[in-house]
């Protein structure tokens, strides 16, 4: 699987990343030959295989539902880079 | 315009906001109305590092929500990652279900025109609400309060099995209902419990294919939902009619304007990358928790409606009307404790109780009227303590102050004079007073009684016993 | 000879004969870090003051006789991946320059808990990418041994930290090899946990299924020690595993007679510094002459480890730093003009390269049309590498080969091509992809630089690997050799 620059520039969209035009360049040849070594996975039959999310068998992890403390709201803004009346601030979002 | 040569196909998808006291991942709590992110901790704030936990009575009360809708729970469930960026989801993604939802398969029964009709339930499952965004002064900025995000919903999807804006909203009134029946939510749209988005496509009679489909959002009443596809439908039959393409696109519905609005170009197309989601492990859903679950569900709308026309013979329509709403069917039921009536208790439920919510845009829990008192005054009116009359004026009096039927009745002196003293002495008196009347009734005119009975009932403050009053008039003035 | 040149137990003693005192090896601690860490640069964050308070507390609390923790008094460094409430947290990444945590993470907690002193944070690779600390956006680490050669990574501060003697131990994490192959290049000992031993909470993940927390110390016993503070199910991680945590201490018992070993021929075969194999070679003969059998197995599978691992690791990376969108936290572009602006910017800007590369492979991987034939294949793949392990350990106790296929590199030698730096980790990666535990203990040198050998167990059980290694340990000294600085 070869990629091109119009893929990229999809992927680093999609990511919200800006990209200069050697970034680009160079992510389209090492994304390249990296997805050209994982094609080596294809040499394995995997059809009748489960795929693993979690190696370990745990199933069925719950909390009871009972309301914990919330942060005081001086914690919860310390490290906000705008906020507003307690509120983080962003620039306007288009409805 | 031509929307009799199409046919409407409209599919729902509504969110509905579990009322657990903590959130769906971590114990902040999920009541609403609390300042600005003070019901926040690390984890909801998607700071780095933090996990989720799942709460089990959000799990509890979607698989109770997904049997009440009569789905096919899931033996194994897991969570999946949706991947997006908006400042009201702090994690970039929201924890939801893909491919493995709780409940699959299921069906709600509506009733329009007084016909049943069947519609698919696609699946139902379980994710993390937002967080809510306001715009501040001058409309350069956002403001993020991050209090909802992670408050439990579910997502419920119908079929595209309904075939009008009627229909839709009947499918959307008895979900809420079946929601409140069981008791997992609010279900409150003005407060956003209750969340609609509609898919509508338009086909021309006998064509199999599906037309292109619009999204309808922005539909924050019952009303709303019905007015938005109405407008929807009208505006694709146009569209057709003049031989054009409809676009597909999502489109804003516009309450204030009675319109839908084109969000095209406001958002870019998606691609959520879902994948499993690594930090939650799978969901095992055995046969014994589903027998607990299924056990904890009450009598839902349709086998009350049923009961009450075959139990108490009330007509389909009232135990209809009566069974949309849990907090009513329970007042009924309450109700009957001090009256055998069932009939009179419906007729007041529908009549005065009904018409002073929606004139005063109340809901039922915002008066201060329970069973018992309707009841009571119910039984005040069969022992002829008061009269339909002042019943109306002792019930409403009950919806403002809350005090019981026979408190009002003696404070207010509301009693019915039924002392024939009493009454002869006011008889008496309007006779004397009014001898044009009196004559003209003895001369024949059936209608002067009509006023001479009102002279009384108005000297008594209508408290005189009507059926008496008359026969006294008749044995004063003989004919 | 410093103080951290004595044992846990003689620290102890001394600190309860009155010989010694907190303050003593909190004062240590930074007199090292003063003359050494200008040139290894292992630390990113001190906290001097802090740390000298909480001696000066846990002293009086030892003359009034109170209780003690298992690492009383011990100046640990954490990675900087790992939350710290009030003490700078960045992931060696410039988007959190100034992330000032609000909580701490379990793992911490537990430090704090065994009364060991955090003295400060330690530098990485930006949030855990890279073999070889060249990815931290500050500054790289050194390698201790030979400062123009890297410290390995992504726990390169981590273990630089020990060697130099700027810890008592230190916190890494590991992912792909993280703890064990800077451990392996700087000649200290690094344990990988099995996956779900100790909590994730607080941990700033990079890839969550892989993600795990442990100690890299000076030698095994410490190892011991360490795991027996941090180790235990927590209700704050889903994955974390309910099981009862053993004394780690007394399984050093230093007896490995008719332990069964296997050794992949695929870690001792192409590829791998035939130096390096000889090491192993020998090391193998000292267990054998403890009454120990080896045998050479096969893990077929391992070839395709490199491929499953980078898929995987970096689709749910792609999805874990996805919250780094400068709304909440860390650095926010100035003035963006709109919001998509903001994130666009943000996370440029914050972003390093290899980050950046990362996160374009994960989500191109999970990106629509894709998913199955990268994700979900790797998943699959995954299964079968789980299974290789699963075959050899029916059989045998545990499985030894080396950490890494050569010793430390030369900084800026392999930075240019990713690729062939993601095979570097071909002995580490099949380890995390299974979940199973694996130590590096110092077996030997090569030029002058250490070589590790990586002893790998069954899930959950530490304890067999752990006796082993220390064992071997018992029987050798590459663990007492110290780097000349």
């Amino acid at each position: 699987m070869s990629i091109n620059i119009s893929d990229v520039e999809h992927v680093a969209k999609l990511a919200r990343l800006d990209l200069s035009e050697e970034e680009k360049e160079m992510f389209t040849a090492q994304l390249s030959a990296i997805l050209k070594y994982a094609e080596k996975l294809n040499e394995l039959d995997t059809d009748n295989v489960e795929p693993t999310t979690h190696v370990l068998h745990v199933s069925n992890v719950m909390r009871e539902d009972e309301v914990k403390e919330s942060l005081p709201i001086e914690k919860v803004m310390r490290n906000a880079p705008d906020d507003e009346d307690g509120q983080f601030k962003v620039p306007a979002v288009l409805e | 315009m031509s929307t009799s040569t199409y046919e409407t196909v409209i599919g729902l998808e509504v969110h509905v906001e579990l009322h657990t006291k903590s959130k769906i991942f971590c114990g902040c709590s999920t009541s609403f109305g609390a300042p600005p992110n003070t019901h926040t901790c690390p984890v909801c704030l998607g700071h780095p590092g933090v996990l989720p936990v799942l709460n089990r009575q959000a799990v509890e009360y979607a698989m109770k929500a997904a049997m009440a809708l009569n789905c096919r729970v899931a033996d194994v469930s897991k969570f999946d990652r949706k991947n997006y960026f908006y400042p009201d989801s702090p994690k970039a993604y929201q924890i939801s279900q893909f491919d493995q939802p709780i409940g699959e398969h299921g069906w709600i029964d509506i009733e329009v025109d007084g016909k049943t009709k069947r519609i698919g339930v696609t699946r139902l499952h379980l994710e993390e609400d937002a967080g809510k965004l306001t715009h501040s002064d001058g409309g350069y900025d956002s403001l993020v309060d991050f209090n909802r995000v992670g408050t439990p919903l579910i997502e419920i999807v119908s079929e595209p099995d309904i075939s009008s804006p009627e229909e839709a909203r009947a499918y959307l009134e008895k979900l809420r209902a079946i929601m409140q029946y069981c008791d997992v939510s609010d279900v409150k749209m003005e407060e956003g419990s209750l969340r609609c988005d509609a898919n509508i496509s338009l086909r021309p009679v006998g064509q199999e294919k599906l037309g292109t489909r619009a999204e309808l959002k922005n539909m924050n009443s019952f009303r709303g939902v019905q007015r938005g596809l109405e407008y929807e439908e009208l505006r694709q039959a146009q569209i057709l009619d003049d031989g054009e393409l409809v676009v597909q696109e999502t489109r804003r519905w516009d309450e204030a304007q009675g319109k839908t609005i084109s969000m095209r170009g406001k958002e870019e197309s998606h691609d959520y990358r879902y994948f499993p989601d690594p930090d939650l492990v799978t969901l095992h859903i055995d046969q014994a928790w589903k027998d607990r679950v299924l056990a904890s569900i009450p009598e839902l709308p349709d086998a009350r409606q049923a009961r009450y026309t075959s139990e108490y013979g009330l007509p389909v329509y009232d135990a209809s009307v009566i069974t949309s709403s849990k907090p009513l069917a329970d007042l009924f039921e309450e109700s009957l404790a001090s009256t055998k009536d069932a009939k009179s208790v419906a007729n007041w439920i529908q009549g005065e109780l009904l018409g002073y919510l929606n004139a005063n845009n109340l809901e039922l829990s915002a008066v201060p009227l329970n069973g018992q008192k309707l009841g009571e005054m119910i039984g005040l009116i069969e022992k002829g303590t008061i009269s339909n009359k002042i019943a109306k004026t002792v019930f409403k009096e009950m919806l403002q102050s809350g005090k019981t039927p026979q408190e009002i009745v003696e404070e207010k002196g509301l009693t019915q004079i039924s002392d024939t003293g009493a009454i002869k002495a006011i008889v008496e008196e309007v006779i004397a007073a009014n001898p044009q009347s009196v004559a003209d009734y003895q001369a024949g005119k059936d209608k002067a009684i009509g006023f001479l009975v009102g002279q009384v009932m108005k000297q008594s403050k209508g408290k005189a016993n009507p059926g008496m009053v008359n026969e006294l008039l008749a044995e004063l003035l003989p004919r | 000879m410093t103080l951290f040149d004595l044992s846990l137990n003689e620290i102890h003693n001394r600190l309860h004969a009155g010989d010694l005192s907190v303050t003593d090896l909190v004062n240590q601690a930074f007199q090292t870090i003063n003359e050494r860490d200008e040139q290894i640069q292992a630390y990113l964050t001190l906290d001097e003051e802090g740390a000298l308070r909480q001696a000066k507390a846990m002293d009086e609390r030892l003359s009034s006789g109170g209780e003690r923790g298992l690492l009383f008094g011990l100046p640990v460094g954490v990675k900087d991946n790992m939350v710290t409430e009030g003490l700078r947290t960045t992931c060696a990444s410039q988007f959190l320059r100034n992330y000032d945590p609000i909580y701490d993470a379990t793992a911490v907690e537990k430090l704090r808990t065994a009364d060991s002193v955090i003295v400060g944070k330690l530098n990485m690779d930006e949030f855990a990418m890279g073999g070889s600390n060249e990815n931290s956006s500050f500054k790289p680490v050194r390698n201790p041994w030979n400062l123009d050669y890297v410290p390995g990574g992504s726990s390169g501060g981590s273990a630089a930290a020990v060697a130099a003697g700027e810890a008592y131990f230190t916190l890494g994490s590991d992912t792909g090899g993280s703890i064990r192959q800077p451990a392996s290049y700087c000649g200290v000992v690094g344990l990988k946990p099995t996956y779900g031993l100790v909590s994730r909470y607080g941990l700033v993940a990079f890839a969550s299924s892989l993600d795990q927390i442990g100690p890299i110390t000076k030698n095994v016993e410490d190892s011991a020690y360490v795991m027996q503070a941090i180790a235990g199910y927590d209700a704050k991680d889903s994955t974390s595993a309910k099981v009862d945590i053993p004394d780690y201490i007394s399984s050093l018992t230093g007896d490995v007679k008719g332990l069964k070993i296997a050794v992949p021929s695929e870690y001792i075969g192409e590829g791998v510094d035939p130096a390096i194999k000889d090491a192993i070679m020998s090391s193998l003969q000292v267990l054998e002459g403890l009454g120990a059998e080896w045998e050479e197995v096969s893990l077929p599978y391992t070839e395709y480890a490199v491929a499953t691992y980078y898929i995987l690791a970096s689709s749910e990376a792609s999805s874990n730093l996805a919250r780094f969108d400068g709304v909440r936290y860390g650095v926010r572009a100035d003035k963006p003009a709109n919001l998509l602006e903001l994130y666009h910017r943000s996370r440029s800007e914050g972003f390093g390269p290899e980050v950046k590369r990362r996160i374009m492979l994960g989500t191109y991987a999970l990106s629509s049309g894709y998913y199955d034939a990268y994700y979900l294949k790797a998943q699959k793949v995954r299964t079968l590498i789980k299974q290789d392990f699963d075959n050899v350990f029916a059989k045998y106790d545990v499985i030894i080969g080396p950490a890494a296929p050569t010793t430390a590199f030369k900084l800026g030698s392999q930075v240019d091509d990713p690729l062939t730096m993601y095979l570097n980790d071909i002995l580490t990666i099949p380890v995390s992809l299974a979940g199973v535990p694996a130590i590096s203990v110092p077996c030997g040198f090569v030029e002058g630089m250490p070589v590790g050998m990586q002893i790998i167990g069954k899930a959950f059980d530490e304890q067999t690997v752990l006796r082993v290694a220390h064992a071997f340990e018992q029987h050798t000294d590459f663990h007492k050799q110290r780097p000349q600085l």
